[in-house]
């Protein structure tokens, strides 16, 4: 048959072989049959002329599979060419070798790939990596040599490569995040780089490496939305988790602090959000959006919108994505609003995705632009269109109460409309509508029931039957005069309209059976006879259960009951609302369901892991050096710290568990920990379940500063001290809080000691001038995160460091207001009376004595104890804290024998000195020793400070040499109402710091 | 996956079809879908992306993209498609290594292979898959050496019944044409960049030196690219060039309907408008329309319903307008929509936006480049409801 094609392969010539390749390849692409032809190409496969090699390997690469013998007659020829000093004839051959679906050859195809992985030309170790996803789907057993290469080829530091080795690497192993590790900055840095298509799958891999290195940037945003002590709850209980948070926590996570590497990310992919190639800019903004604090998040929506520019195909998935995003995060489309208004040329589909986001960023304040446009759009020839127009308008009613009379009567006037589809559609929504709101609109009821007549569209008309029979009280009249119309036209309605008659029929005869009975039983009988089985059945239990016999007495008596219950509103929402648990941007979103080979994207870790894994021996890249040693040095002495103290922790472990144990048993009874330490706190009392007492410490904390208020308007001097003690008791509560969560965690935890760093008072006045001043505030930067009992295991109950945390901040942030008006109740500089003794009115007052350095701005420690045996207990500082921190006991060791819930504190200072290096002491008692140490995270806990207007202004006043940044401030919920006035929260936190927290207001 | 052109199938075809094994990512362009089939998860838009960039190549390959040259084409669309493809990652997608790799077919060369036997497909590997500069291809040579720039600025606009502009925005671009010989190293600055709201560039831009001095350093691609688009920020007012006023009613009962347009211009800073257009998808109960216009030629058509008017120049003194009737269905009642109208127009030498380019500068060659610059406003989605 193609003896002349066969002749001319045969040739000597060139020209007429290329001829024959030509058109045995338009053979191919009209579909037709050439693969008899097989023998006569595969021989041309050495030809010296590249454009007939080239179209016989596109032959080769079509019809391989189907004749694997002959196919391996070429090998060889591949073979040669993959020694061939040509890069491009290298890489063509390996390409084409690796495309040839001959199980037989997965050796040579291994073995070539991996002497091309190390080929001194990167196009072909490029190649390499494209081979690798091919080997892999013939022969899926070669999983771990391939891996082996991958490895190999993920270390490349060529931009070439790093796109197709990461396609590769989620081809064959998406699971082996660890491989990523070494190289994860490499990538990071290489990715503005990396070919386009590149980007889109380091990014994307990248994303999902994030998901699950890194701790979610937002939880304590979106915690502290729901209150504020649940914000420390977030890193608290991260922080006491394991030992390696400690080592996290030199990242200073505390409201959090991103992971430098994490940062890295987020800041090397922000331009990419400027590439004209669509996919990377999803890409980026998935990444984003899924990665990024919610401060930062909102720059993706600028390039999102521009995309909305681009080819039809590219709106439609960009839209969807937007859609679900403006679920999630309104206020950040909101601003181009306008960017969604619809055109008329827009196909329907894109129309409708438009017509979503806009549903979506409705709100009170750009809902009446928003429902003019919607005005328009029902004028809209496109019917499909303004049927969805119509249920917008609904959701939007639903949503914003305010607007609901607008669009009801608005859409109440559609009602009169010639189209019928949009009456229709206007009748369904009117229902829903109504059903949130019934008792008003008898009026609009009684006008659609006159409706009845011209309506046509089965579920209108159902709609408006139901709606009648549901309030058929408010139109006593009506109803039964449409049963009865309804009934005349029995037998021509529609399935659903009919079941809805027979509703009806049943409610009417229920409220109203004089009127109805005779019908309601005509209605019965021709539903028994009807055609469809659903209204027969429909027709007999309801005839059993309203229409009153002998044997169903009993159920009758409920009938009305049944018929007539409250029937919840339906709730309109958003179909986009369920989508966000699909990566953005996948496949799978788009498609609303899993598609073949998604990832799912994996939820935050709780815990960081080990950021070093991606710290490398020897740094290759110069951006990265200074960088990197840098973090070294900062990580090595923290390192160092846990090491060494897993090995005593380590065997402390066993013990303390069985020390818990024992006292399980009384604290089942609720003696647990934070109920003591609300003690000390002076709430004595308490034993109730913590769940409770985290209720009752929300509603002390609402009193607190409520009493507070009251005594700074009473008593002058003492009127900052209370404001601050009122808000350093909120923080306290609220930390033990998260305190109390943190037991509940560790599930055997159950704290007998405890140990409160205890706020101290910064000296006294005479030293809080001038730059003294900055340095105190700088301290309130400070905070002992909750010191780290290395064995999370029991024995510190992280609660109370906490709590007191909050304390020392506040008296530190106002020091020099503070430290005048408390030191007349106490002597200066030694002993304090713990400012949230006075606080609790309801309960007993309660004196911990402090001591406090000499040094002037030192932390105190208090550590109490207590216990449920009679043990030992001391407190050995060991001041091996670095440079810059001394930790100071003020009584070196204190050995005590403590009664079973007795308390004992020593109180000791560690003066930071402004630095962040940690400090470390040791806690010891008779059996083991704790180490502990303490490291004052930049920028921790926020703590609320209240104050009036003017004590702020005076203390602002004080503190010239501090830069500020004002902002509004969202108060944690609960206070806010109470405090119009002491609006202004002082919180710690750095003064660089921005994205942490737009909630407080930072110094 | 591989790429296959198929034709012909209806118009608002969802981008994406789920079947029970394979995902069709479908893009019309040309009125041709270019569908991809996959079968596992990838991002669309990834596709979507591609299956653009494959239309554009071919389109830069054989000049019009339709479906008879693809046919005609088909062992070079082969043979692109490899290039571009391996096991369904994308390749080499720039038009220029793309080019070096496989010569575009054109008349001269087709009559030069036949006789000569020499081929088509490059033998070296073109050295810009492997530089730093991957855009471009290496030993260009010209004897002029030229770099134009187009601004283009197209105004998107949805103006009310009343005239009032609910929304306005302009999008630009800025195309470059640079034919210079060697690896020329061209900043471009402008007079405002602040204007620039929201950017993205061809990969050749240098982004960071955008960020810190908003000037433009590239080392173009050779031959004809986008070099940036932009978009305007929205808090500029955008100065509305032309008014359109219209007058269309239909009357219950009666079969007939007034029609009346006119155009004007409006800020346009002294420049004429030029290629204006106007087209109108009239509702289905309009039969035929019998109008005049003052100027230009109008086609209605009876089968789609649209109308579109040729206007031409707008001359301010003799404003241009079409006016008539329409005869309506009878019996039919009278359409409750009025048709929006779509405008196009076009006005050289002005970009509404006030962008100016300040200079072009050129480094790394020694010759003196021709360079030149044009602006030009255009209407985008410009649509006025009615």
């Amino acid at each position: 048959r193609h003896d002349d094609l066969k002749e001319m392969l045969d040739s000597n010539k060139d020209s007429l072989k290329l001829e024959a390749m030509k058109r045995i390849v338009a053979m191919i692409a009209r579909g037709k049959n050439a693969s008899d032809l097989f023998p006569a190409v595969v021989k041309n496969v050495a030809c010296k002329n590249i454009e007939v090699k080239k179209l016989v390997y596109v032959y080769l690469v079509r019809y391989a599979e189907e004749q694997q013998d002959l196919a391996l007659l070429s090998i060889s020829t591949f073979q040669r060419g993959l020694k061939d000093p040509n890069q491009l004839i290298r890489a063509s051959a390996l390409r084409v070798l690796s495309s040839i679906r001959v199980p037989i050859i997965v050796p040579i195809m291994m073995l070539a790939i991996k002497e091309a992985a190390s080929d001194m030309s990167p196009y072909v170790r490029k190649t390499a990596a494209h081979a690798i996803p091919k080997l892999y789907s013939l022969d899926s057993d070669q999983k771990d040599q391939l891996i082996e290469v991958i490895e190999k080829l993920l270390a490349d530091k060529t931009t070439l490569v790093a796109g197709s080795v990461v396609m590769a690497f989620e081809e064959v192993c998406p699971e082996r995040i660890d491989l990523i590790h070494k190289n994860y900055r490499k990538l990071c840095n290489l990715l503005i780089d990396v070919e386009e298509w590149g980007q889109v799958v380091i990014i994307n891999m990248l994303t999902r490496y994030a998901r699950t290195q890194f701790l979610s940037p937002n939880q304590n945003e979106s915690l502290l939305e729901e209150s504020a002590e649940k914000a420390f709850y977030g890193s608290d209980e991260e922080d006491a988790k394991d030992a390696k948070a400690e080592a996290a926590s030199l990242a200073k996570r505390k409201p959090y602090v991103m992971d430098p590497d994490h940062r890295l990310l987020l800041r090397n992919t922000k331009p990419l959000l400027q590439s004209r190639n669509a996919a990377v800019v999803m890409a980026v903004a998935q990444l984003y959006f899924h990665l990024a604090p919610k401060a930062e998040v909102g720059v993706i929506a600028k390039a999102l919108v521009r995309l909305l520019r681009s080819h039809s195909e590219v709106q439609y998935v960009v839209l969807q994505n937007v859609a679900t995003m403006s679920i999630k995060r309104r206020g950040m489309f909101e601003p181009y609003l306008k960017s969604f208004y619809i055109r008329s040329t827009d196909p329907t589909q894109i129309k409708i995705l438009k017509l979503e986001v806009l549903t979506n960023l409705a709100n009170e304040t750009n809902i009446s632009t928003i429902l003019r446009e919607f005005q328009t759009y029902i004028r809209s020839m496109d019917k499909d269109f303004v049927a969805a127009t119509i249920q917008a308008i609904g959701r939007c009613a639903t949503n914003i109460g305010k607007v609901r009379d607008t669009c009801l009567n608005g859409l109440v006037q559609l009602l009169s409309n010639r189209d019928e589809l949009v009456v229709a559609e206007s009748v369904v929504v009117i229902k829903k509508l109504l059903q949130m709101q019934p008792a008003q609109h008898s009026e609009i009821i009684k006008h659609m029931a006159k409706l009845t007549d011209n309506i046509q569209v089965p579920m209108a008309r159902a709609s408006i039957l139901w709606l009648i029979g549901e309030y058929c009280e408010h139109v006593p009249k009506i109803a039964p005069d449409v049963l009865r119309k309804m009934a005349k036209s029995f037998t021509n309605e529609e399935d659903i309209v009919k079941l809805q008659v027979i509703n009806l029929a049943a409610k009417l005869y229920l409220t109203n059976s004089k009127q109805s009975k005779l019908l309601t039983q005509y209605v019965l009988n021709l539903a028994k006879y009807d055609q469809n089985y659903d209204i027969r059945d429909r027709a007999r239990f309801i005839r059993q259960l309203i229409v009153p016999t002998e044997k169903s007495g009993a159920l009758n008596k409920y009938a009305k009951k049944l018929f007539l219950a409250q029937k919840p509103a339906p709730i309109l929402e958003s179909s986009f609302k369920d989508r966000d648990h699909f990566q953005l941007g996948s496949l799978s979103h788009l498609l609303n369901a899993k598609a073949v080979g998604y990832q799912e994207l994996p939820g935050w870790p709780d815990e960081a892991p080990d950021p070093s894994v991606r710290n490398v021996e020897v740094p290759e890249w110069t951006k990265c050096t200074s960088r990197e040693k840098r973090k070294e040095k900062v990580e090595k002495p923290f390192y160092s710290d846990s090491e060494g103290e897993s090995g005593p922790t380590e065997s402390a472990d066993s013990e303390p568990e069985s020390v818990s144990e024992e006292s399980e048993s009384s604290s089942s009874e609720g003696t647990s920990s934070s109920g003591s330490e609300e003690e000390e706190e002076g709430s004595g009392d308490q034993s109730e379940d913590k769940e409770e007492e985290e209720k009752r410490k929300k509603k002390k904390e609402k009193e607190a500063p409520r009493k507070a208020s009251l005594e700074s308007a009473g008593r002058k001097g003492r009127g900052e001290t209370s404001s601050e003690e009122a808000s350093a008791s909120e923080s306290s509560s609220s930390d033990s809080e998260s305190g109390s969560e943190v037991q509940e965690s560790p599930a055997e935890v159950e704290a007998k000691q405890r140990k409160a760093p205890a706020s101290t008072k910064p000296s006294p006045r005479a030293n809080a001038v001038g730059p003294k001043e900055i340095s105190l505030l700088d301290l309130d930067d400070f905070t002992p995160p909750p010191p780290q009992p290395v064995p999370t295991s029991s024995i510190v109950s992280t609660s109370l460091v906490t709590d007191l945390e909050g304390l020392t901040l506040t008296d530190t942030s106002l020091a020099p207001a503070v430290s005048d008006p408390i030191s007349p109740c106490i002597p200066p500089g030694i002993s304090h009376i713990l400012p949230a003794d006075h606080l609790n009115p309801c309960c007993p007052q309660q004196q911990a004595p402090h001591q406090c350095m000499p040094q002037g701005t030192p932390w105190v420690l208090q550590l109490s104890w207590r216990r449920l045996s009679p043990r030992l207990g001391w407190v050995l500082p060991t001041g091996k804290a670095p440079a810059g921190c001394w930790g100071r006991g003020a009584s070196p060791v204190l050995s005590e024998s403590l009664a079973p819930g007795d308390t004992a504190s020593v109180v000791m200072g560690i003066d930071f000195c402004d630095s962040t290096q940690a400090a470390n002491f040791q806690l010891c008692t008779h059996t083991r020793h704790f180490y502990v140490s303490i490291q004052p995270p930049v920028g921790e806990l926020m703590a609320p400070v209240f104050m009036s207007e003017n004590e702020f202004k005076k203390e602002q006043g004080k503190l010239t040499g501090m830069s500020e940044i004002t902002e509004k401030l969202t108060l944690p919920e609960k206070c806010r109402s109470d405090h119009a006035i002491v609006q202004q929260v002082t919180s710690a936190a750095n003064v660089g710091r921005v994205p942490c927290g737009a909630d407080n207001e930072y110094r | 996956f591989e790429a296959q052109e198929r034709a012909s199938e209806a118009e608002n075809v969802p981008p994406v079809i789920p079947t029970p094994h394979h995902y069709l990512l479908s893009v019309y362009r040309h009125k041709i879908f270019f569908v991809a089939v996959i079968q596992s998860e990838v991002p669309p838009l990834f596709v979507i992306e591609f299956l653009h960039r494959v239309v554009d190549t071919f389109q830069d390959y054989f000049g019009v993209c339709s479906e008879v040259m693809i046919k005609d084409n088909v062992v070079v669309v082969y043979e692109v498609l490899e290039e571009m493809l391996d096991n369904g990652f994308p390749l080499a997608t720039e038009s220029n290594i793309l080019k070096e790799l496989i010569k575009p077919p054109t008349i001269l060369r087709t009559v030069v292979n036949t006789i000569t036997g020499s081929t088509n497909v490059g033998d070296q590997l073109p050295t810009g898959q492997l530089s730093v500069v991957p855009w471009r291809r290496t030993g260009v040579k010209y004897t002029n050496n030229e770099a134009y720039f187009d601004v283009i600025e197209e105004i998107d606009a949805i103006i009310d019944k009343s005239g009032s502009t609910i929304t306005a925005e302009i999008q630009g671009v800025i195309d470059a044409c640079v034919k210079l010989t060697g690896m020329p190293d061209l900043t471009l600055s402008f007079m405002n960049p602040r204007l620039l709201d929201d950017v993205s560039f061809h990969p050749c831009v240098r982004f960071k030196r955008w960020e810190s001095e908003r000037i433009l350093s590239f080392i173009p691609p050779d031959g004809n690219f986008r070099l940036l688009s932009y978009h305007v920020s929205a808090q500029n007012l955008v100065a509305i060039p032309v008014y359109v006023k219209h007058n269309i009613s239909f009357r219950d009962g009666s079969s007939l309907g007034r029609f009346e347009i006119t155009v004007g211009p409006k800020q346009t800073m002294g420049k004429t408008i030029e290629g204006v257009t106007v087209s109108s998808q009239m509702p289905k109960g309009v039969l035929n329309m019998s109008l005049t216009p003052s100027q230009g030629t109008h086609i209605f058509d009876p089968v789609t319903k649209l109308l579109s008017w040729d206007v031409g120049k707008i001359n301010p003194q003799k404003l241009p307008s079409l006016k008539g009737t329409m005869s309506l269905q009878a019996g039919a009642s009278k359409p409750d929509e009025n048709p929006t109208i779509n405008l196009q127009f076009k006005i050289q030498q002005l970009a509404i936006s006030g962008l100016k380019v300040n200079r072009l500068d050129m480094y790394g060659e020694k010759y003196k480049p021709f360079k030149g610059i044009k602006y030009m406003t255009k209407a985008g989605k410009f649509q006025v409801r009615t």
